[in-house]
């Protein structure tokens, strides 16, 4: 009887576990506008009462978003587009043009876009224009309703705008901008970049239309706020159906976020990334490791190890988080080549990184071998060769200009791409590492 | 489940984190996902034998196969188109040329009724190639879900780090996936499963513990491994077959392979030899002492005015042109002159061994320029043979 309860009750478990799985997945994975807006209240308000000048009171205005990347420029701007389409009788009247600067990669494919998404291609048909100017205001004068008096407003949103910039002589956007300034059509410009030096991009006369009005959003929380956010991110919203589970849930989330190892990894983290995206990662692996420590290829569907996260669940997050990816690499290389990188070690040590080509590495390797090695073969040249180009393959050692056709293969000069803390980090790690090779790793002259 | 496991032997732990990481299939996955591992670490087994087995939609490009724009974007919709529409239907070939239809058709495809709820897989194998093509397309398919507004994940195997990917302005950030390499162990475990029937596991296990022991330490590629295994199990199996031993007897074994497995390190190893020469050579029984590698090394006996004309080659290929002046002028030709004819024959002819190659352009027929491509060591070997000194006229040995 106890077995069949426990039973029923671990398929309920798994059913709240698989909403809850449903909803922090899209919440971290997908950029949903339905998230609150963290500490960017103030451009928030700044950035929807333009958009509600231009579409109400029909005034044109152009605006910079500016911020690294994850700081929250698009979900900004979705979030201020959907209140605005809320407003009574914005949404019949006004037309939206989302532009992306690594979709249109020039501007004869970035007007037929425009022509697209304000579906004019029919009035459009196969007329040729003369230039990029009569075709953009012949589009706008067709978003003229029917008194001709008043056109529409258009809303263009440029993502990637900086990609804009080198388009040739920054057509599309001296006219947009042209077009914002002058009394034609209300049109708000809404550029997004990650270049803090965008305007340095701009031509004079771009600039000089521009309204130099910039929105930054410079991930300004400090640690508590992190804290208060990272808690946020993962409870679930009131509407969740299955109350009892809710509350639970986030009374252990509140615990988790008081827990002082887990406050030490978030700090770590916070040191070294703010933005929210690197969190959402972080977040995610979380999710990973509450999730399967174990059962994941044993049943059908899948089970949680424990039914709320733990803070071992973090640690092991945070330590996939921040692996070193070219040790990793050096982890799998074999003894042949850990003896090269060794031996380019040593070089860079005595000639202060000056380069090196393959004959000097193998002339060190041949000191080693002859010298001390006991558990080293003495290998031929050919495969010390071959060992030396799978290196070049993963790009460890690159060569220091393009191939050139007077130098033989055997002596280009290379250069290492690891640094010595990497190499000595990967050779603790490494797996059955012969003796020999690690006291040589250590000192070159240890034959003294 | 549990002939997953049977398929990928030894990672475990990956599959799980790609399960959990594809989630539920109406779940949203993250958009995009980088793995990263040595070549023969199960990269393109795993996901491919994960994504066919959990059946998810999915499409698997190779970026060597689809090296321009065109190829690549084509390839993806093409594939996506048949798996969306229903059997039986023979579908228009779609042509795309630039990344923005290309989103734009995608949207269409992904339309489809099967296609619709469930997340979408775009797998890019050899991902390092994206960064030499068009500087949007990395950005682009790392955004692929944003810029569609779809359920799509887009999947990046490489050999190559992450960190060596990244443009320079920033992208958005994949996330990150290591496959680790196998160790010793699980060399052993995946290599001694494909054992041939007629010989029992244990017989087939020592073998692979002998050539693990010969070639760890040099490589530790699995196909190339597996590749030695097979090509070398024949010669290890002679004595048995033979009659001379039995499946136990580990010194004989061993005695006999050994050597045998050296020299195919510096030759089958290097691809100095083709396989089928290598396969050939242990059927005859020749000594393997007699070897013709590729590398003209041993075997080419050169004529003695040809021996001239190379040293002179590499003298004057890797002597910088205004040193000669200081090497040559109280050189009073030690070439003696020879009939011009057979000077043009001997120049073809070290051309056909690949001492010297052609340089330029092909159209200047009165005035081909060579350059030649020996290696010092073997200049030094020939110009021992004919009294000449080499050192003294290099310029970078001064």
């Amino acid at each position: 009887m106890s077995s069949r309860k426990s039973k029923s009750s671990n398929l309920i478990q798994a059913d709240y576990v698989s909403q809850v799985q449903r909803i922090l997945r899209e919440r971290f994975c997908h950029q949903s506008p339905h998230g609150n807006l963290f500490g960017v209240q103030v451009q928030y308000k700044h950035l929807i009462e333009l958009l509600k000048r231009t579409a109400i009171h029909g005034e044109s205005n152009s605006v910079l978003i500016i911020g690294p990347r994850g700081s929250g420029k698009t979900m900004l701007i979705n979030h201020a587009l959907k209140e605005l389409m809320e407003v009574e009788g914005v949404s019949e009247n006004i037309l939206q043009v989302h532009l992306n600067g690594l979709l249109q990669i020039n501007d004869k494919i970035a007007l037929k876009e425009i022509t697209r998404q304000l579906n004019l291609e029919n009035v459009v048909g196969d007329k040729v224009f003369g230039s990029f100017a009569e075709n953009l205001s012949f589009l706008l004068e067709a978003l003229k309703k029917g008194d001709r008096t008043s056109s529409c407003p258009v809303i263009f949103i440029l993502d990637e705008f900086d990609l804009f910039a080198h388009h040739k002589n920054q057509t599309l956007l001296y006219n947009l901008l042209d077009i914002s300034q002058s009394a034609q059509t209300p049109v708000v410009i809404i550029g997004l970049t990650c270049r803090l030096d965008i305007l340095e991009l701009l031509e004079k006369r771009v600039k000089s239309r521009f309204s130099h009005r910039q929105i930054h959003l410079m991930n300004s929380f400090s640690f508590p706020q992190y804290l208060k956010i990272f808690k946020e991110q993962l409870s679930l919203p009131s509407i969740f159906p299955e109350k009892i589970f809710a509350e639970k849930w986030n009374e252990n989330v509140q615990s988790l976020s008081e827990d002082r190892s887990v406050k030490e990894v978030l700090q770590k983290h916070f040191n070294v990334s703010k933005n929210l995206r690197s969190l959402h990662m972080l977040l995610i692996l979380l999710l990973h490791f509450w999730f399967c420590l174990g059962n994941m290829l044993a049943l059908n569907r899948v089970t949680p190890s424990h039914p709320f996260i733990t803070a071992a669940d973090l640690m092991e997050a945070n330590q996939l988080c921040s692996m070193d990816s070219k040790g990793n690499i050096v982890h799998g290389l074999s003894v042949l080549e850990i003896c090269l990188i060794i031996a380019m070690k040593h070089l860079n040590d005595i000639y202060e990184e000056e380069p090196f080509n393959f004959q000097m590495v193998y002339n060190e390797f041949q000191k080693f071998v002859q010298r001390k090695a006991h558990s080293v073969y003495n290998f031929e040249k050919p495969v010390v060769m071959k060992a030396f180009e799978h290196l070049q393959q993963l790009e460890l050692i690159r060569p220091m200009e393009r191939t050139s056709v007077n130098a033989q293969r055997e002596y280009q000069l290379m250069k290492l791409l690891l640094d010595n803390t990497q190499i000595m980090n990967a050779l603790q790690k490494y797996p059955n590492c012969p003796t020999d090779v690690r006291q040589w790793a250590t000192s070159s002259l240890s034959w003294l | 489940m549990l002939h997953l496991e049977n398929m990928v032997l030894c990672r475990e732990s990956q599959v799980s984190t790609l399960q959990s990481l594809f989630g539920e299939r109406h779940h949203f996955s993250f958009p995009s996902i980088f793995i990263y591992g040595h070549t023969a670490s199960g990269k393109t087994y795993v996901t491919q034998t994960l994504l066919r087995s959990l059946e998810l939609p999915h499409v698997f490009v190779n970026c060597v196969e689809c090296f321009t724009l065109r190829l690549l974007l084509e390839q993806i919709l093409n594939k996506l188109n048949h798996l969306s529409s229903s059997e039986g239907e023979c579908s228009t070939h779609i042509t795309c040329e630039i990344f923005n239809d290309f989103v734009r058709l995608f949207k269409q495809i992904t339309e489809a009724e099967n296609l619709k709820d469930q997340t979408v897989y775009i797998v890019l194998d050899k991902a390092e190639y994206l960064r030499d093509m068009e500087a949007n397309l990395l950005p682009g398919f790392l955004r692929l879900q944003e810029l569609t507004d779809r359920n799509v994940t887009v999947i990046f195997l490489s050999e190559i780090v992450w960190e060596k990917f990244r443009p320079n302005t920033g992208c958005f950030e994949p996330f990150v996936l290591y496959f680790p390499d196998y160790s010793i162990g699980n060399l052993q475990k995946i290599l001694s499963h494909d054992h041939p029937p007629e010989y029992s596991a244990d017989f087939y296990a020592a073998y692979i513990n002998i050539l693990l022991g010969v070639f760890y330490t040099v490589c530790r590629d699995l196909k190339e491994l597996r590749h030695l295994a097979v090509l070398n199990f024949p010669k290890y199996c002679e004595p048995v077959v033979k009659g001379e031993a039995n499946e136990r007897d580990t010194r004989k074994l061993w005695r006999n392979i050994e050597p045998h497995l050296k020299k195919a390190m510096q030759t089958v190893y290097l691809r100095e030899i083709s396989s089928s020469q290598w396969e050939k050579l242990q059927k005859d029984d020749t000594d393997p002492g007699q070897l013709k590698g590729l590398s003209a090394y041993t075997h080419v006996e050169l004529p003695y005015y040809s021996k001239f004309i190379l040293i002179a080659a590499y003298l004057a290929s890797y002597n910088p042109a205004r040193t000669d002046k200081r090497f040559f002028l109280k050189h009073h030709g030690k070439i003696k002159k020879t009939n011009f004819l057979k000077k043009h024959e001997k120049i073809t002819s070290l051309v056909t061994l690949q001492l010297l190659t052609l340089v330029g352009h092909d159209d200047q027929l009165d005035e081909p320029k060579y350059k030649c491509t020996v290696s010092l060591d073997f200049i030094r070997a020939i110009a021992r043979t004919v009294n000449f000194d080499i050192i003294k006229y290099l310029y970078d040995f001064l």
